[in-house]
C-alpha cells in the first residue's frame, strides 16, 4: 500500500541544513500494525508528517496505492488527508466549543457529507469506541482517555486507509493508555493499517512490526514485507 | 461528494455565537459607523428637501436682477458688497417690460426696515416698495394705492392683537400709512425668517418716505422678472440682461454692474451647498465606520492566533486552505454585516425619532439600507481578508504543535 524510496527531508535553519531525513525507504502493507520508534530528532515525526500528507519530502518517492503523494499541490494533500489518512494525536486536538459527536462529525463535513448521515455515522462509531452515553458531552466533560476514544472515532470518520498515531498514549496514564492500546488492536484485527509513532517501549511492543529510526536513517526493522 | 458552502456559513456562524459579548463589541464599531451614516445622511436629505420647498415658495419661473456691487468715489477702486450699489432703476424695469418678449411681470422693488407705531403699540420690520406687478412675480395678493400699507400677520396681531386692522392708520417712520389689507400667512422660511413680519407699500411712496434717505431718485434694489412659462426662462433671462447692459451703456466685453439669477440656479445652488454638506457629514461618519473595521481586523487576528490549533486540526481532517480562508472571511463579514443591520436600524430609528420628537427636517435616503450594508459588507471583506489569509496560510504541523 506505502512504497517510500530514499526519502529525504532537509530542514535549512539560517545556514545549516540538517537532514530529518537521510534517504528512507520502507514498504507497509494493507493491515499491518507498525510502531515507529526512536529519539526525538530521529525523524520518525517528519516520516509520519510526510505519509500523512501534512508536509512534503525534500527528495525522494513516496507513493500511496501507486499515486505519487509527493508531488501533490496543497488541495490534492488536502483530499488526500480527509480520503486516506486518519489521525490520532498525543494532545487529542478535540475543538473545545464542540461536542463528542460534533467533533466526530468535522472530517465528514469536509468530506460532504449530509448532516443527518454524519450525525448517524458519528453516533455509531462513538458507539464503537465505548462513549455511546457521552456523544453531548464537551471534551472538558471528558476525561483524557475517553477523550482520545472521541480523536480516534473522529480518525475513523471518513474510512481511512491508514491511521497515523503520534504517541496516542504520551498523555495518559498506564491504565488508560492500555485500554486505547486494546482499542488499537482491535482495530487493526478488523482490517486498519495502524501506524504508531512512540518511544514508549511498551506501547512498541504491541506493535507486529517495529521501525527504529536514528538520525535520520532506519536502524532496524523487525518485520520488513519480503 | 463535496462539501456544501452553507457547511462554511455554519463554522462561521459557530465561532460567533461561541463568544457572544466579543462578538457583540466587536461589531460596536460598525454599529456606531452605519448608524451615524444613515443618521447623517438623513439630516442632510431633509434639510435639502427644506431648502427646495422654501425656495420654490418663493415664487416660480422667477428671475432676480440685483446691482452690482457699488464703487467707491476717485475711480471706483474700492469696492461694497454685492447688491450694495444703486445702478437699476425703474427704467431698467420698463425697458424689460417693454423689450422683452414672454415676460409675464416686472416689479422693481425697494427695501428698508422701520418702525412702525399705532395706538400705543409699536414694531420693528421689514417694509418693502412695491409695484402691483410684485404680487404676480411673488404669487402674493394685495391691492394698490397711495400711502396704503399691506402687513403681514405678524404686525397684525403685535400691533392690535385680535383687532381687524384695515382701516387703521400707522405710522412707518415717520409717515402715516393705511392699512388696506393683511397677508395671507405664510410661516417660517426654511432659513429661518419669519415671512409673515413684513410691510409692503407702493414703490414710489416707500423709497420716498421710508428708505428714501438712502436710496436716490429712481433707484430700486432689485428688480423681479417672472417669465410666463418655465421653458422661457433661459431666453427672458438672456434678454433682460442684455436690455439692462444697453440701458446702463455697457460696452460688449466690459462687466456687468449688475447681477442676474433665476430661481433655477439658485435653487440648484443651494442644493448643491446641502448636498456638500452632507456629503462632509457621510464622510466623517464613514471614517468611523472605517475605524470599526480595524476593530474587527484586531480581533480576527486574535481568533486567528487563538484558534491556530483548531485551523491545523481542520487541515490535518481534509480542510483545504481556501476552506479555511472563506470560514474566517465569513466570520469577518458576519460580523461586520450583522452590525450594519443593527446600525441601519438604529441609524433609521434615530432620525425617525429627531423627526418627532425634534421637529428636525429628516428624510431617510432609499438608498441608505442597501448602500450601509453594502458598505459594511465591503468593511468586513476587506479588513477580514489579511487574517483570514494569515490562517490559511498557516503550516498545519507548525498549527497542530501550537499551544
Amino acid at each position: 500500500m506505502i512504497e517510500v524510496s530514499d526519502l529525504t527531508k532537509i530542514y535549512v535553519m539560517g545556514e545549516e541544513r540538517v537532514a530529518a531525513l537521510a534517504g528512507v525507504s520502507l514498504r507497509i502493507e494493507r493491515g499491518e500494525h507498525v510502531a515507529v520508534i526512536g529519539p526525538s530528532g530521529s525523524g520518525k515525526s517528519s516520516l509520519m508528517n510526510i505519509l500523512g500528507g501534512l508536509d512534503r519530502p525534500t527528495g525522494g518517492s513516496y507513493r500511496f496505492e501507486g499515486e505519487e503523494v509527493g508531488e501533490m499541490g496543497d488541495d490534492a494533500l488536502a483530499e488526500f488527508r480527509r480520503r486516506r489518512i486518519g489521525f490520532v494525536f498525543q494532545s487529542f486536538q478535540l475543538l473545545p466549543r464542540l461536542t463528542a459527536l460534533q467533533n466526530v462529525e468535522l472530517p465528514m463535513i469536509y468530506a460532504g457529507f449530509p448532516p443527518a448521515e454524519r450525525r448517524e455515522r458519528a453516533a455509531q462509531l462513538l458507539e464503537r469506541v465505548g462513549l455511546g452515553t457521552r456523544t453531548g458531552h464537551k471534551p472538558t466533560q471528558l476525561s483524557g482517555g475517553q477523550q482520545q476514544r472521541v480523536a480516534i472515532a473522529r480518525s475513523l470518520a471518513n474510512q481511512p486507509d491508514l491511521l497515523l498515531a503520534d504517541e496516542p498514549t504520551g498523555a495518559l496514564d498506564t491504565h488508560t493508555g492500555e485500554e486505547v492500546l486494546e482499542l488499537f488492536k482491535q482495530l487493526n484485527a478488523e482490517g486498519l493499517t495502524l501506524a504508531i509513532v512512540t518511544h514508549d517501549l511498551e506501547v512498541a511492543a504491541e506493535a507486529r512490526r517495529r521501525i527504529s529510526f536514528r538520525d535520520g536513517h532506519i536502524v532496524e526493522d523487525d518485520g520488513a514485507a519480503p | 461528494m463535496k462539501m456544501p458552502p452553507i457547511e462554511l456559513v455554519r463554522f462561521a456562524a459557530g465561532a460567533i455565537v461561541a463568544h457572544p459579548m466579543r462578538s457583540a463589541l466587536t461589531s460596536l464599531g460598525v454599529v456606531i459607523g452605519v448608524a451615524a451614516v444613515v443618521m447623517m445622511t438623513s439630516i442632510g436629505l431633509g434639510a435639502q428637501q427644506r431648502v427646495t420647498s422654501s425656495i420654490a415658495g418663493l415664487g416660480s419661473n422667477l428671475i432676480i436682477i440685483s446691482p452690482g456691487a457699488s464703487r467707491g468715489a476717485g475711480g471706483g477702486f474700492v469696492r461694497g458688497a454685492a447688491g450694495s450699489g444703486e445702478s437699476l432703476t425703474e427704467q431698467d424695469g420698463e425697458a424689460i417690460a417693454s423689450r422683452v418678449e414672454g415676460v409675464a411681470a416686472v416689479a422693481p422693488i425697494v427695501r428698508g426696515g422701520a418702525q412702525l407705531a399705532a395706538d400705543g403699540a409699536n414694531w420693528n420690520t421689514r417694509v418693502e416698495g412695491v409695484t402691483p406687478d410684485y404680487l404676480v412675480a411673488r404669487d402674493l395678493s394685495i391691492a394698490q394705492g397711495r400711502k396704503v400699507i399691506v402687513i403681514g400677520p405678524t404686525i397684525a396681531r403685535e400691533l392690535w392683537g385680535d383687532d381687524d386692522p384695515i382701516g387703521k392708520r400707522v405710522r412707518v417712520g415717520r409717515t402715516p400709512f393705511e392699512v388696506i389689507g393683511v397677508l395671507e400667512s405664510k410661516g417660517q422660511s426654511g432659513f429661518g425668517q419669519d415671512q409673515d413680519d413684513i410691510v409692503l407699500g407702493p414703490l414710489q411712496a416707500i423709497r420716498s418716505r421710508v428708505v428714501g434717505r438712502r436710496v436716490r431718485g429712481t433707484a430700486v434694489q432689485q428688480i423681479f422678472v417672472k417669465a410666463e412659462s418655465e421653458d422661457q426662462l433661459d431666453r427672458v433671462q438672456e434678454d433682460a440682461t442684455n436690455v439692462i447692459r444697453e440701458q446702463h451703456r455697457i460696452r460688449p466685453g466690459d462687466e456687468d454692474d449688475f447681477s442676474v439669477q433665476n430661481m433655477a440656479s439658485i435653487l440648484e445652488a443651494s442644493q448643491a451647498a446641502v448636498a456638500t454638506f452632507t456629503i462632509l457629514l457621510a464622510a466623517v461618519a464613514a471614517v468611523s465606520l472605517v475605524v470599526g473595521g480595524v476593530g474587527i481586523m484586531n480581533i480576527m487576528l486574535v481568533a486567528v492566533t487563538e484558534r491556530t490549533r483548531e485551523i491545523g486540526l481542520r487541515m490535518a481532517v481534509g480542510a483545504k486552505r481556501s476552506d479555511v480562508l472563506i470560514q474566517f472571511a465569513l466570520e469577518a463579514v458576519t460580523l461586520s454585516l450583522a452590525g450594519g443591520l443593527i446600525g441601519l436600524t438604529i441609524g433609521a430609528g434615530g432620525a425617525f425619532a429627531l423627526a418627532k420628537l425634534g421637529d428636525w427636517p429628516v428624510a431617510i435616503p432609499a438608498w441608505a439600507g442597501p448602500l450601509s450594508l453594502g458598505f459594511s459588507m465591503l468593511v468586513g471583506l476587506v479588513f477580514g481578508a489579511y487574517p483570514s489569509w494569515r490562517a490559511a496560510q498557516l503550516d498545519p504541523i507548525e498549527a497542530l504543535r501550537r499551544e
